[in-house]
């Protein structure tokens, strides 16, 4: 009961209060560049919870059992207890994730061909995508178990998915904008990100790891960090 | 005299504008239409024949906020007095008092916003529009009333420009221009925005004991310091915590305190500190009865908005006695639909025709996520005690997808019933 309760605040964390493209700017490239019409943004989106939901996992098997210090050791026995491997960590969930991604990229074609060429270029830099590396890493960091990875991952994605559709239909809305010259497409796409990020600040603050404790003690120090932290990263 | 009128009027339209100045239409044309009706009027069918046009519509709201600032003033006023400890002032010094602090914030935003229109109209060659009265007539109302002044001026001109103009003005922003504004506020100068609202004008006693407002003491600014040191003695001003802030931050003990300090009635009349013109609920319906009288309001934003407030309000009161209970869970629902900003945001800054969805539909669940977000932030967030403004701001973040797919099922309903 206990782990279904922080499996299910980790989520809501992940999708919300620290959504992975709002609170850490990570997936920008293919978030500002897909996010023109809802329906590919939608197909986007899925691939990337489908891609991140499954390298998270597998990631973490990896770096368990073969990269962290002395992984080795239910295989080579006690003698691979000095061998660390993590140096090997990006190349390594590199390699899985562009696999996962051809995997994808193989899956859409067949399944639905004008999502495929919707997506074009944009589904094979999945691959590339800074949320699904940035995705693995945080769970090495983090020092998540196999449970909490998966969770992580999925939802993250789902995030992620969450703000690339609500951008996509503010995108098909502007459309109909007289907008100023200078700022049409990634201008504007830019600045409204900015000002989604501070929709999603609502959430900033929640802590549901633990419960009850202070409450309202450190606030102020809260809002000033988070607040000068993303606006900065919003204004610029 | 319209004679004349007509004459500048017509120079500002010719295409080379008299002294060599830029030609300035957008701005004659305003004061014009401002002032008379527009000139332009739909030549071929189908006509609607109606009183109401842009203009009309945005003073409307305008009008349903009278009361709001009434009562705003008045409320500033008691609160001014009660923080230097004077028991009973007459109305018209209460009054008085009040507008001493209202109006400066009401002239600011109009003033720097309406330049920000202005200059934006004259160089895009759109027409000046009266969004702006409205954006500047809610800011003060969502702001403590003690809020410096070159910050509301920062902050009106942020929601201004980033949050309306660059999207091509009025009609075409994501986000509620006001509310933006009050957003940024927030998170880059919270010390003056949050928690304890209310911070009163410096008086100081002096040597004599009596008190006497700052700025009418003989002590220069630099010196205030020593002239403590001498014996005289700064004020810190009253602070008072919001109704909220009392709820949320004293533990377990905040809602007993919230009770002894305020009654239902008192919530319900205004009678509590706060921003400006959340306070009273009896006037916000007021204004909430003028814009859904003449439509300029929709009903189903605001009914649903209180719905789902009751609703999620009603879930947590329910579950206060368990386990993972915090505090603020026992509110009771309506008081928590009577504190704070959800009254005045459920009416005035939801119903935003621009930033909220379009359809019926979308305009129920738009409410009540509304409601339900900001009963959730309140209760489940430590960070904010209020919940309205990033409620609505984040909603209107995803109005667009909620329309989105109000309109594909109907699509799919109509094309399932076709066939």
């Amino acid at each position: 009961m206990e782990i279904v309760e922080r499996l299910l605040s980790l989520a809501t964390t992940s999708i919300f209060i620290e959504n992975i493209l709002l609170a850490n700017f990570l997936g920008m490239c293919s978030f500002l560049a897909v996010s023109k019409r809802v329906d590919t943004a939608m197909g986007l989106g899925i691939a990337v919870v489908f891609v991140l939901g499954i390298t998270g996992p597998v990631n973490w098997l990896i770096n368990e059992f073969l990269l962290a210090p002395g992984a080795l050791q239910w295989a080579l026995g006690d003698e691979a207890k000095n061998i660390d491997l993590s140096f090997l960590r990006f190349i390594c969930f590199i390699a899985v994730i562009a696999a996962l991604v051809q995997l994808v990229e193989m899956i859409i074609e067949k399944i639905s061909p004008s999502l495929y060429n919707a997506l074009g270029i944009f589904l094979p830099l999945i691959a590339v995508n800074c949320a699904i590396l940035g995705g693995s890493l945080f769970i090495v960091e983090r020092e998540y178990d196999f449970a909490e990875a998966t969770v992580f991952s999925v939802s993250s994605g789902v995030g992620w998915w969450l703000a690339i559709i609500a951008m996509a239909a503010i995108r098909e809305k502007l459309t109909y904008s007289h907008l100023p010259k200078g700022l049409e497409g990634l201008g504007i796409t830019m600045i409204t990100t900015g000002l989604m990020a501070m929709g999603f600040m609502c959430f900033a603050g929640i802590n549901l790891k633990d419960e009850g404790g202070d409450e309202g003690g450190d606030k102020a120090a809260l809002v000033e960090t988070t607040a000068d932290g993303r606006l900065a990263e919003a204004t610029q | 005299m319209w004679k004349l009128w007509e004459s500048i009027l017509q120079l500002a339209h010719k295409e080379k504008s008299p002294f060599g100045l830029p030609p300035n239409r957008a701005l004659m044309d305003a004061t014009d239409t401002f002032l008379r009706k527009p000139a332009i009027v739909t030549k071929r069918k189908p006509h609607v024949r109606d009183a109401t046009d842009l203009k009309r519509f945005m003073f409307t709201v305008v009008v349903a906020l009278l009361p709001c600032y009434v009562w705003s003033v008045y409320n500033t006023g008691r609160a001014a007095y009660a923080s230097i400890g004077i028991a009973d002032p007459t109305l018209v010094q209460v009054m008085l008092e009040g507008a001493a602090y209202i109006v400066p914030l009401l002239v600011i935003t109009y003033a720097i916003g309406g330049a920000w229109e202005g200059l934006f109209a004259q160089l895009r060659g759109h027409e000046v529009s009266e969004g702006f009265l409205v954006t500047g007539a809610l800011l003060p109302l969502i702001v403590p009333a003690t809020l410096p002044w070159w910050q509301l001026a920062i902050g009106i001109s942020f929601g201004v420009v980033i949050g309306k103009e660059v999207f091509g003005g009025v009609g075409m922003n994501i986000l509620n221009p006001a509310l933006t504004a009050r957003a940024f506020l927030f998170f880059a100068y919270p010390a003056q925005i949050s928690g304890d609202v209310w911070v009163a004008k410096p008086y100081v006693k002096d040597a004599a004991g009596a008190l006497v407002p700052y700025w009418q003491s003989t002590i220069p600014a630099d010196t205030i310091n020593s002239f403590i040191a001498q014996g005289g003695q700064a004020l810190d001003g009253y602070t008072g915590a919001t109704a909220l802030a009392v709820a949320a931050q004293e533990g377990p003990g905040g809602l007993e305190k919230l009770d002894s300090l305020y009654s239902v009635a008192e919530m319900f009349w205004g009678l509590i500190p706060g921003s400006a013109g959340e306070t009273s609920v009896a006037c916000i319906l007021f204004g909430a009865l003028v814009l859904v009288l003449t439509g300029v309001g929709s009903w189903r934003t605001m009914v649903s908005v209180f719905a789902g407030g009751f609703a999620m309000a009603g879930v947590f009161y329910l579950a206060k006695d368990s386990g993972a209970a915090i505090p603020m869970w026992g509110l009771e629902p309506h008081k928590h639909l009577l504190l704070g900003g959800f009254a005045f945001g459920a009416v005035f800054m939801a119903t935003d025709p621009v930033s909220s969805p379009f359809h019926k539909t979308s305009k129920l669940i738009y409410g009540f996520l509304i409601g339900a977000l900001c009963i959730i932030i309140r209760t489940v967030n430590p960070a904010y005690p209020e919940g309205m403004m990033l409620a609505i701001l984040f909603m209107n973040v995803f109005a667009p997808l909620i329309d989105h797919y109000v309109v594909q099922a109907a699509i799919k309903r109509r094309a399932a019933h076709a066939r």
